[in-house]
């Protein structure tokens, strides 16, 4: 079965310095994979490089076509990036954000808004809200569904626990599984906390220096006492 | 470290002796243009400290070349308690006050930000010259002011063109000379940080309101002084001496140039003086060229052609000439970083 | 200071001047706030190019095109130079240094100014209006048909942009580009055409201001450079990076240097701008960022 998704020797830069060096990955349809890493590793630059928002050499390839480098074209064919920081428009309000994440669709946005509020009934009350004032698990939830409102086929998840309280942390990540079931669409998300990611995902890359050094379903990961404690910290 | 500041030393050097030397070389009227060019120079130096390094724009600092300018007409012709000054001293007196007020403007100026600052200055060059009208027995009016035609002094045995010329470059080459030793301690070095980042900068204990007000009072300081031996050189000053779009070749020649370039300063000033005092020779010049029908006799051709090579130019080198030397040459030619 | 005379009459029609030259500083801040919210570019063309479309209005009124027919192709072609000057002068230098692109946009003046004294000569034109130039009586008042009809197609044009950027799709996804261009294409929004959409509609607010204003003062090639220093004041009063703070500046300096300059003997007709501006300056003392404007602190 052809993936999803899939980064052939994705080589990526920032002016002088090397992010990635070469990252082979492959996603598949409906799959939960998870980038995990030390600080610096290329988990980011990753992601970036797969929605075109770094510039980067080697293909990536997107239901069987090479994907373009831009972002907005990325949007458009089926991918929402929620990066690093969450990307909220501040000044807009909550609906508006929503508005957004459905761009690229045409047509009515109700169906798709009572998908988000089912999934995040506290967003529905903030709805006429500026989302800058929201608290910092709610904009993570007003990105995750911002993200889904256009149906995309594949979701780039940034850092999702980054600034949250735990139980905010699990209950977004229950969500997520819950979203990814029933739109089935895929999920890469980087993490940080690779305990967290590695109960939820099938399976995952661990990432050092810009490269992929360890790959395996996530029951192998976790069993794999050196790869545990050499490159995911616990 | 030691190489760079030994090349400047040397550069300094050969451009003092080039300034000493070259009248042997050229004639009366072409020392009265370097003479102007200089001016310019002056003007542009304390331009690109304010912009270059304290990254603050300024459309307005025509108007403090006119103070400059004004100062040394009041001085000169009406005098101070009906003593007439000789008109080498008006020059630093024009210097400061001009300075003065780049003071007082760079004190509300740090309130504002990049392009509020520069609407605010163009409105300044706009309304100033709008001052000697209404206060016309002070300023002279439209008519303005007469002075004494440049002498050298104390009979020194040149031409007026020649003294010019020497007064200009030697007052040149000094606040050349002070402009470096500036920037290159610890007020430069302040002003740059607050250039990259102000955020940083002030975090660091760098005094922020101090230094961009310094930068103003000195940018203006040098305005000033060229100001004053613009109106030394022609004798005679009236609000059309000093126009509004003067402060914009100014800003004009300084995005040419390029901002933090010495090379990019001297062919800025070329460039004012081209425009500004050599205009029909240029629209003569383009006369000359048969293939595109540029008849600059036609009303607004010369806008149609200025602006539209403003804009190439412009498009070309975003950088100016100095950052296209800096391009070609590497860190060789200036220390003056920019990362602008 | 103040001038002997006053009457209520007098003072009610003065206010309603001021309305009116304040309804076209308005309109011309508010084609300056767009293209500064969206490409952090001031336009020093703004003015030149309200003044080349407003004589194409007036070509095309001579070809025997009624005001209002001509009205909406002028819109359209101001829209398209609007757009087309983003993509094709803008575009090449917006990451150049400041300096860099307010001498483009400076040369971009000096370029459609010469250009509109080379196609149609300099000298003054007459512009019919679309309005009368009667006066009725408003309240006692002899107000102007004119300055009525003037202040009300501004306000109908700034009302219908309201709505645009309220309202649809095309209008958030601009506001969006303008927030946050980065964020913007990752939900799929080509921000590089929303930057020229912005500047064709920046375009076309001046190409209204122009027409509003030429039959009032009379057509020439530099028609719009006092009126642009005003609107400019109005916009930094307002707060460069809003819209309602545009709208509400030019009304408010409108009646102010009206104002100023009938009854303060001192300011008069000369001093008009120099004391606008210090006005101004003194507001930005105590409030950086205009009357609604916000400060963005300048980050590395």
């Amino acid at each position: 079965m052809t993936p999803l998704l899939e980064l052939d020797g994705v080589e990526a830069r920032y002016g002088p310095v090397t992010a990635l060096r070469g990252v082979s990955l492959e996603v598949g349809e409906g799959e939960f994979v998870a980038v995990l890493g030390a600080n610096g590793a290329g988990k980011t630059t990753t992601l970036r490089a797969v929605s075109g928002t770094v510039r980067r050499s080697g293909d990536v390839i997107f239901k069987g076509a090479k994907l373009p480098r831009r972002p907005d074209a990325t949007a458009r064919a089926g991918i929402a990036h929620v990066p690093e920081g969450r990307g909220t428009f501040s000044e807009l309000s909550v609906w508006d954000n929503l508005r957004l994440g459905a761009y690229t669709r045409r047509g009515s946005l109700k169906e798709d808004a009572q998908r988000v509020f089912k999934y995040f009934p506290r967003l529905e009350e903030r709805k006429g809200q500026q989302a800058g004032t929201l608290s910092g698990g709610e904009q993570q939830m007003l990105a995750l569904g911002r993200a889904i409102m256009a149906r995309p086929k594949l979701v780039l998840l940034d850092e999702p626990s980054l600034g949250l309280a735990p139980l905010l942390v699990t209950e977004i990540f229950e969500r997520l599984a819950a979203m990814k079931t029933e739109e089935g669409m895929a999920v890469l998300v980087v993490e940080q906390n690779a305990n967290l990611a590695l109960a939820h995902a099938a399976r995952a890359y661990v990432l050092e220096v810009g490269r992929v050094v360890v790959t395996g379903s996530s029951e192998e990961l976790r069993a794999n006492e050196s790869v545990r404690r050499s490159y995911l910290g616990y | 470290m030691r190489i760079k500041l030994g090349l400047e030393l040397v550069g300094f050097l050969v451009l003092a002796l080039l300034i000493a030397v070259v009248p042997r070389w050229i004639d009366d009227f072409t020392a009265y243009e370097f003479a102007i060019v200089g001016m310019y120079f002056i003007a542009l130096l304390g331009l690109s400290i304010l912009t270059g390094y304290s990254g603050q724009i300024s459309l307005g600092h025509g108007a403090f070349m006119a103070i400059g300018g004004y100062t040394t007409a009041i001085l000169s012709v009406d005098g101070i308690y009906g003593h007439q000054l000789r008109d080498l001293w008006t020059i630093p007196i024009a210097g400061v006050v001009a300075g003065v007020a780049g003071l007082l403007v760079g004190v509300p100026a740090l309130r504002l930000s990049g392009l509020y600052l520069a609407l605010i200055t163009f409105g300044i060059a706009v309304s100033f010259p709008q001052l000697p009208k209404r206060f016309d027995h002070f300023f002279g009016g439209t008519t303005g002011k007469v002075l004494n035609l440049v002498k050298p002094p104390f009979g020194l045995d040149t031409t007026p063109n020649n003294w010019l010329y020497y007064l200009t470059w030697g007052i040149a080459f000094v606040l050349l000379v002070f402009a470096w030793l500036f920037l290159r301690g610890k007020p430069g070095r302040a002003l740059q940080a607050i250039r990259d980042s102000e955020l940083a900068a002030a975090s660091s204990g760098v005094n922020l309101a101090t230094y961009k007000t310094l930068a103003f009072g000195i940018s203006a300081f040098y305005a000033g002084v060229a100001g004053s031996l613009y109106v030394i050189s022609r004798a005679y000053i009236n609000p059309d001496v000093f126009p509004i779009i003067l402060s914009v070749y100014l800003v004009a020649a300084l995005a040419v140039g390029g901002l933090n370039s010495f090379v990019g300063l001297i062919v800025g000033a070329a460039l004012i003086y081209v425009l500004q005092n050599r205009a029909d020779d240029v629209t003569q010049w383009l006369n000359h060229l048969p293939a595109l029908d540029l008849d600059p006799k036609r009303p607004g051709m010369p806008s149609v052609i200025f602006g539209a090579v403003l804009i190439l130019v412009m498009v070309a080198l975003p950088t100016g000439v100095g950052g296209l030397l800096r391009r070609i040459f590497g860190p060789l030619t200036s220390r003056l970083y920019s990362r602008s | 200071m103040l001038v002997a005379a006053f009457t209520w009459t007098e003072f009610a029609q003065q206010i309603a001047a001021g309305i009116r030259e304040g309804a076209i500083y308005a309109g011309l801040a508010l084609a300056i706030v767009i293209i500064y919210r969206s490409t952090r570019v001031i336009n020093f063309a703004q003015g030149e190019m309200a003044t080349f479309t407003t004589f194409v209005a007036w070509s095309l009124m001579n070809h025997g095109l009624s005001f209002w027919t001509a009205f909406p192709i002028v819109l359209a072609l101001a829209f398209t130079g609007g757009f087309a000057i983003e993509r094709i002068v803008i575009r090449p230098v917006e990451d150049a240094p400041v300096v860099t692109i307010v001498i483009v946009t400076l040369g971009l003046a000096l370029l459609l100014n010469g250009l509109t004294s080379l196609i149609w000569g300099g000298g003054n034109r007459q512009f019919r209006g679309p309005f009368s130039t009667r006066t009725i009586d408003v309240a006692g008042v002899p107000i102007s048909v004119q300055d009525i009809g003037i202040v009300a197609v501004s306000v109908a044009l700034v009302a219908l942009l309201g709505l645009f950027f309220r309202f649809t799709k095309l209008g958030l996804a601009l506001r969006a580009s303008a927030l946050n261009p980065d964020s913007s294409r990752l939900v799929g929004v080509r921000v590089g055409w929303m930057l020229a959409f912005g500047w064709g509609l920046a375009a076309m607010l001046g190409a209204v201001a122009g027409m509003m204003v030429a039959p009032v003062v009379f057509l020439d090639p530099n028609m719009m450079q006092t009126i642009l220093l005003y609107a400019f004041a109005a916009a930094v009063l307002g707060g460069l990076d809003s819209p309602i703070g545009a709208v509400v500046g030019g009304l408010l300096l409108g009646v102010t240097i009206t104002l100023l300059g009938r009854y303060v003997g001192f300011v008069g007709q000369t001093l008009k701008l120099p004391v606008a501006l210090l006005l101004i300056l003194l507001l930005l003392i105590v409030r950086p960022g205009g009357l609604f404007g916000s400060v963005t602190v300048r980050r590395a």
